[in-house]
């Protein structure tokens, strides 16, 4: 072999084969086969690569490798001025950007100071909520269609389209809409969406219904979630897990109720919480979390305050584009704004809330200038998927691809 | 709109009848004469090589072009996309191009949707490698066509390490337009005769190679061996 | 987020205590209703112990900044939550470039028990900044292919990049043909 290829390149392209211990009467082992789930398979949610060590059909131990969609957002973040930051931070964690845009601008406003007008709270929220749904649907779609129930797919897609074509309604774009802004969100809602919204949530219930009647009735994917690989709220503390695999194990750990932001407290609603910890639950809090969602979102509609939906602190925000033609000061806010982007006074600080998979952090660190000295994303797929070994080791290789699908990792927020 | 030397007059007609794209692309870039200085022979099978005269031709591109067999390969955000492709309102069935296969060898169609990092690179290559001829590649969205939103150390663009037919701009791409793409390359494949793939795009050069080796042979279609890895 | 003075009272017994000592705790600050502690990398293990005996069991997040051109440049943050009253402090350390070594606190060991939640979270340290976590179990790149070489989220790192390819450069592609 080549010295110029490396230990790595070498360990990769052999193969092993270790004993296990476990001595057969005529003097034979067991043998442990390394399966390799490579970055493409149609089960793995993404680019995601196992190496699964196999005793027969249970597996005993996973070693996930990631990286495969490595993009380097951070790095990125910190060539660019603070708002152009946004639409290059909602492409980590694909399924949840509004969260994303949320986490950041929330880190950054903590910095800068500047208050963010109720309307643009209860907007927030709506979008917000709106995408834990559609993030929610995309999940119960895959990992239906990884148990084999291919029909769930086409139903989620259905309701997922309502929901984007909200999105598109309110920013014209239906993924990454770049909606959010540091101060509040890009514009107002425009007319026509209320009603719109009104109709989507009175279907969405009734469709959730459906999903829960067809796959609870369904034998196979009772078998195969019922019972399968719990895990208790202790270990998933330990190794930092938070959000519906948290809440399935028993521990009522949301962020929107303990420590609201951007007007949580001001809204009634439940948080699901299992019992056993085992796969059903972490789908049951999932489906019930859709419920959750529909109400919150129902009560920030009736409840959508007048007023500013953006701060009017013009050196955070752009003018409205009626003044331009009117006042000085705003030409030169807009022209400053644009150019350069808004200072922010120098500091760190780590900003958290709720995503659909856990908490999700944005640490941000200013040194003065107009653009990010650091970005951190804590994304919640890239903590949770440590507990993926814990919670599938001695189980099936069927189990673990159940594990897999309930664990809701999203290969974009892990490699970001 | 001619590019090279003006044709003379006898040769106008034939010259005008060449797919548009061969005249544009000039041949130059793939160490052809151009076809305005060839001579009547030259032309005649350059002509022949080019153009579909065959009934049998055209009913086999229409096979082909109308079951396609896309591979289920997302990578990222326009993954999402690709779903909704796929899903009931812009049904990618109607086409007929639903049987998404999990394996590249039975798939023919490979749709990169999402960014392709250094680290996957080499995997995608081997997973077109183990496609089968003839096989087409979509470039979804922006990150793979050209770097996208990220121009940076961890990307890679698709055209440097596989020939890529169609490129789907957007961040992502509506349904509307991976579908306007895809239809795009059920014309093409309509249109065009069934030459050696690596000489159709340009394509020579990148095969895979080792380092310890230099360049593999090159043929139509030689897939890189080599141990199997990912 | 424990109030100012709270946290000057964190500090003062962290401080008090044998196992960090008054060298321990280097800095405090609390900066828009957040606590933070600056501490010297020796006592890591035994400031995140100490903070987990006062309640702040759940580790959030373990990420690392670079600090050019300021010296030392390397830092690295520790988020602790404490769930049972909402609270929030973070920890922070400081190493250079020369000596980026820091102890891991991912295993248990006799000092207490370990984090291992960092498990992941430190290889991306060592992965992006170049920081060795001794004792970690298996540090390896995670997002970088294995073999790669540079720290790339390190402030002089070049950004990198690809011309895009225009018609006016167009000849310039597919390096390896022309």
């Amino acid at each position: 072999m080549n010295a110029s290829v490396s230990d790595y390149r070498r360990q990769e392209e052999s193969i092993t084969i270790s004993a296990v211990g476990e001595q057969f009467p005529d003097g034979s082992h067991d043998e442990l086969l390394t399966l390799n789930f490579g970055p493409h398979h149609p089960a793995t949610h993404g680019v995601l690569r196992l190496l699964v060590n196999l005793q027969g059909e249970v597996v005993r131990s996973i070693k996930p490798i990631v990286g495969y969609v490595h993009t380097g957002i951070e790095k990125t973040a910190e060539d660019k001025s603070y708002w152009k930051v946004i639409p290059v931070v909602e492409r980590m964690d694909y399924l949840s950007y509004y969260f994303n845009a949320m986490a950041f601008c929330g880190a950054v406003e903590t910095l800068v100071e500047v208050e963010v007008p109720k309307r643009a709270q209860y907007l927030r929220i709506i979008h917000l909520e709106l995408n834990r749904i559609a993030s929610h649907l995309i999940w119960l779609g895959t990992s239906a269609l990884d148990l084999g129930a291919v029909s769930i797919f086409l139903y989620c897609l259905r309701e997922r389209e309502q929901v984007l074509d909200l999105f598109e309604m309110s920013s014209g774009q239906r993924m990454h809409t770049r909606y959010f802004q540091v101060g509040g969100v890009i514009e107002d809602i425009p007319k026509g969406f209320e009603e719109k919204v009104r109709a989507f949530t009175k279907i969405m219930p009734g469709r959730a219904d459906e999903y829960g009647a067809i796959l609870n009735a369904n034998e196979i994917v009772l078998q195969r979630l019922r019972g399968t690989c719990p895990l208790d709220a202790q270990t998933l503390l330990s190794l930092g897990v938070s959000g519906p695999l948290l809440r399935a194990a028993g521990n009522p750990w949301d962020l929107r109720k303990a420590d609201p932001y951007s007007s949580y407290e001001d809204f009634n609603f439940k948080i699901p919480v299992g019992t056993v910890g085992d796969n059903y639950d972490r789908f049951a809090v999932r489906l019930a979390e859709i419920y959750e969602s529909v109400k919150i979102i129902d009560q920030a509609i009736d409840g959508l305050p007048e007023g500013p939906f953006i701060t009017s602190d013009r050196k955070v925000a752009l003018p409205p584009r009626h003044e331009l033609a009117t006042s000085m000061e705003a030409l030169i806010h807009h022209f400053k704004l644009v150019t350069e982007g808004f200072r922010v006074p120098p500091g760190e600080v780590y900003y958290a809330i709720e995503s659909p998979r856990g908490e999700l952090g944005c640490f941000v660190r200013s040194d003065g200038s107009s653009k990010p000295a650091r970005v951190h994303m804590r994304d919640p797929s890239f903590v949770n998927l440590q507990a993926l070994s814990k919670m599938a080791e001695g189980s099936y290789i069927a189990d673990m691809i159940a594990t897999l699908a309930m664990l809701d990792p999203i290969l974009g927020g892990i490699d970001r | 709109m001619a590019i090279g030397p003006k044709p003379a007059a006898g040769d106008a007609l034939r010259v005008g009848a060449l797919p548009s794209r061969e005249l544009l692309r000039g041949g130059e870039l793939l160490g052809h004469t151009h076809p305005a200085s060839m001579d009547e022979t030259e032309l005649e099978r350059y002509v022949q090589e080019r153009v579909l005269t065959t009934t049998l031709d055209k009913a086999v591109a229409w096979g082909r072009s109308n079951s396609f067999f896309p591979l289920a390969f997302g990578l990222a955000c326009c993954a999402m996309e690709q779903f909704h492709t796929a899903g009931p309102r812009m049904d990618i069935a109607r086409f007929g191009f639903e049987a998404f296969r999990a394996s590249p060898r039975q798939a023919d169609l490979i749709i990169l949707a999402g960014r392709v990092s250094i680290k996957m690179a080499p995997i995608i290559r081997r997973l077109y490698d183990q496609m089968l001829e003839p096989k087409w590649a979509i470039s979804m969205g922006a990150c793979c066509s050209s770097m996208g939103v990220f121009n940076n150390y961890a990307l890679v663009p698709a055209d440097k390490f596989m020939p890529i037919d169609v490129h789907v701009p957007g961040c992502p791409p509506r349904p509307e337009g991976l579908m306007h793409g895809i239809l795009k390359l059920r014309k093409m494949v309509q249109d065009n005769p069934d030459a050696p793939w690596r000489e159709r795009y340009g394509a020579i050069g990148t095969e895979e190679c080792r380092q310890d080796q230099g360049v593999q042979s090159s043929g139509a279609g030689t897939s890189g061996e080599g141990p199997a890895g990912a | 987020m424990p109030d100012a003075t709270g946290l000057q009272l964190l500090a003062h017994e962290l401080r008090e205590s044998d196992a960090i000592g008054s060298e321990g705790v280097l800095d405090t600050l609390h900066f828009r209703g957040r606590a933070s502690l600056t501490i010297a990398p020796e006592r890591i293990r035994a400031v995140l112990l100490a903070l987990r005996e006062r309640g702040y069991t759940f580790l959030a997040s373990v990420h690392g900044v670079d600090y050019l051109p300021h010296e030392p440049r390397l830092g690295v943050h520790y988020e602790l939550l404490d769930m049972s009253r909402v609270d929030r402090v973070t920890v922070k350390l400081r190493v250079p470039t020369d000596a980026p070594e820091v102890d891991s606190v991912t295993p248990g060991g006799p000092d207490g028990p370990g984090w291992p939640t960092a498990d992941h979270q430190e290889r991306e340290i060592y992965d992006m900044f170049g920081v060795v976590f001794r004792g970690h179990p298996d540090l390896r790149r995670i997002l970088m292919p294995e073999d790669y070489e540079g720290h790339p989220q390190r402030r002089d790192f070049p950004v990198g990049g690809e011309p895009v390819i225009f018609t006016f450069n167009e000849g310039e592609r597919r390096g390896a043909a022309r």
